[in-house]
């Protein structure tokens, strides 16, 4: 049995009419990635600031290290960069940590290690309002991460960045997780929770939709096959795979359920019946899939980049 | 309490470093010497009639110069623009959190709300004293110089009639501090809460106690407003009205005092109430 260092129960946040978070029920192991994936608007962000305690859930609850969200002492034990970084302006950035760090009473020296983890040591001297976008995204994980919490909570810490500052990004918190840093990462591009995450959760319309692994979600991979005459391949295929097996997709190609393994047995099928095999690749069904297929929605009508 | 150490520390780190800060008490101090020394001066010194001291003589005017005079001038200033310059520095303090978000990264650095927001209006007494403390550093500064100059001798007042007087303007720049706070607190902004904030202390309550001449129900009323109590304060410090705008003798010198005491202890504990149970969104 895992540790679980957040846990949350029947967790619902009601705005008038709207339900920005219906019933959530999450969990979070030690030492793990969890992604929290949802569009925009989906309630990711709602379900994280309830974790923080930062507003109060109309129902249900959440309990963080075992203790009930938002007490101080579990706060101060997570570190938290929720909705984009919130810095006085007119303070450089290592003032602006400095301040952070006496809420808790922490020395300078660790506002320079957190400084030097987000490479903006260099930069720490100058105002936070002359900062671009992507340096203000780095002082908050940096804020995040003063005095070595045992949860940091990302909240789309790539949002607003480059290619280059997204990479780097994502390059710090898998080193983070390799040193045993458990994340909680919400973000609604898939791509970036499929490289970095264990586990992962989706949340579409303040729902969760469900929560497993990303190769669990992900499914088994598939072949792609294409080969004339059509039909005598796909009964063929279908044989082999079952009917329910084989899916025609775009005009030539057939994409079966086996795995990469059993493309030469197919392929010698096919030979031996005759069919001209063109194209057999290995198709992995991509999170982006996946995720449509939950949430019934095409890429156009949601506001998903992959 | 350890969480309320350091977050006081952490809001004095910040505040001290905020260059609105430092124009605001500067503004104030330049008030102060231009309202209390400056003018008075010159009118002494050319013989015009001062537009605030009609009718005064020359010797009255020298004697408002003078070291002993520095209890009433570090507070007749007070009800007027330093109540209002001490509201800004409240209404910015706490109004600017919503908008920058640093509420919502303060809350999240482990004191409860009780301690952060108690330690940022500790911050902002601690400024209010300092603002205090400036003015009288100026005030003993230019008297003394013009005292010399004059070649007068030099009395400083009585100590307890300056603590007195230190006391009380303290109590009424700390009331309009925390009321500024407090109304940056529930307009989540600085600029409503300063625009509102100023139009009420300069505006609203002079127009309230004109109407209150004449209609005595309104006169209760407005006998229980900060900028009546603030003034009677200050008024009942220089012993009446004295021709600066806002000093007053509305009410009592106790009942000023006790009125002044329970708008700081209110505003103070409003704004933790309102920030303990708000959802930061």
């Amino acid at each position: 049995m895992k540790e679980l260092v957040v846990e949350t129960d029947g967790l619902t946040k009601r705005y008038g009419e709207r339900l920005a978070v219906d019933r959530v029920s999450m969990t979070v192991e030690r030492g793990e990635v969890y992604g929290f994936l949802g569009p925009n608007g989906a309630g990711k962000t709602t379900t994280l600031r309830m974790m923080l305690g930062l507003i109060r859930p109309t129902a249900g609850s959440a309990s963080v290290l075992g203790r009930p969200a938002g007490r101080p002492e579990v706060t101060a034990r997570i570190g938290a960069l929720i909705e984009g970084p919130g810095f006085y302006p007119y303070l450089n950035g290592r003032d602006n940590l400095r301040t952070m760090a006496r809420y808790q009473g922490l020395p300078n020296a660790e506002v320079d290690r957190v400084l030097e983890m987000v490479d903006l040591a260099d930069r720490a001297k100058d105002a936070f309002k002359g900062y671009s976008l992507g340096m203000k995204q780095r002082l908050g994980v940096a804020c995040a991460m003063l005095g070595s919490p045992d949860l940091l909570v990302l909240d789309e810490p790539t949002n607003g960045l480059d290619p280059a500052g997204m990479a780097d990004m994502r390059a710090l918190v898998v080193a983070l997780a390799e040193a045993g840093q458990t994340v909680i990462l919400s973000s609604h591009i898939l791509a970036e929770v499929q490289e970095i995450c264990d586990r992962v959760g989706v949340i579409n319309q303040g729902r969760l939709l469900r929560e497993s692994t990303v190769a669990e979600l992900r499914g088994a991979a598939t072949l792609r096959i294409r080969a004339t005459p059509e039909d005598t391949a796909l009964a063929v295929l279908m044989r082999m795979a079952g009917d329910e097996g084989v899916r025609r997709v775009g005009n030539e190609s057939l994409e079966v359920d086996l795995p990469a393994s059993a493309a030469p047995e197919v392929v010698r099928q096919l030979v031996s019946r005759s069919v001209d095999v063109h194209q057999v690749t290995v198709a992995e069904r991509s999170l982006e899939d996946a995720f449509f297929e939950m949430t019934g929605t095409t890429s156009t009508e949601q506001e998903l980049v992959s | 309490m350890t969480a309320f150490l350091n977050s006081t520390r952490a809001e004095l780190l910040r505040l001290r470093r905020w260059s609105a800060i430092w124009v605001i008490i500067g503004a104030g101090q330049a008030l102060t010497l231009s309202f209390g020394y400056v003018f008075n001066y010159v009118a002494y010194k050319t013989g015009d009639d001062n537009f605030a001291e009609d009718g005064a003589t020359s010797a009255q005017l020298l004697a408002e110069l003078m070291p002993s005079a520095i209890p009433d001038v570090i507070i007749s200033g007070l009800p007027m623009f330093g109540g209002a310059l001490a509201m800004v520095v409240g209404a910015l303090v706490a109004g600017n959190g919503f908008g920058w978000g640093t509420w919502k990264t303060v809350f999240t650095q482990g004191p409860s709300r009780v301690a952060a927001v108690g330690g940022s209006l500790a911050a902002v007494t601690v400024l209010v004293f300092a603002m205090m403390s400036a003015t009288l550093v100026l005030c003993t500064g230019v008297s003394v110089a013009i005292a010399a100059t004059e070649g007068q001798t030099i009395a400083m007042p009585v100590l307890s009639d300056l603590a007195a007087s230190f006391g009380a303007g303290f109590l009424v720049l700390e009331m309009w501090a925390l009321l500024g706070f407090l109304v940056g607190v529930l307009a989540k902004g600085p600029a409503l809460a300063v625009g509102l904030g100023l139009v009420w202390s300069l505006v609203v309550e002079n127009l309230l106690r004109g109407v209150g001449g004449l209609l005595s129900g309104v006169e209760s009323v407005t006998d229980a407003l900060p900028g009546t109590a603030g003034g009677s304060l200050a008024g009942a410090i220089v012993g009446g009205p004295n021709g600066t705008p806002g000093v007053l003798d509305a009410i009592s010198g106790e009942r000023a005092l006790l009125t002044v005491a329970a708008y700081v202890l209110v505003a103070g504990g409003a704004a933790l109430v309102v920030m303990r149970r708000r959802d930061l969104a």
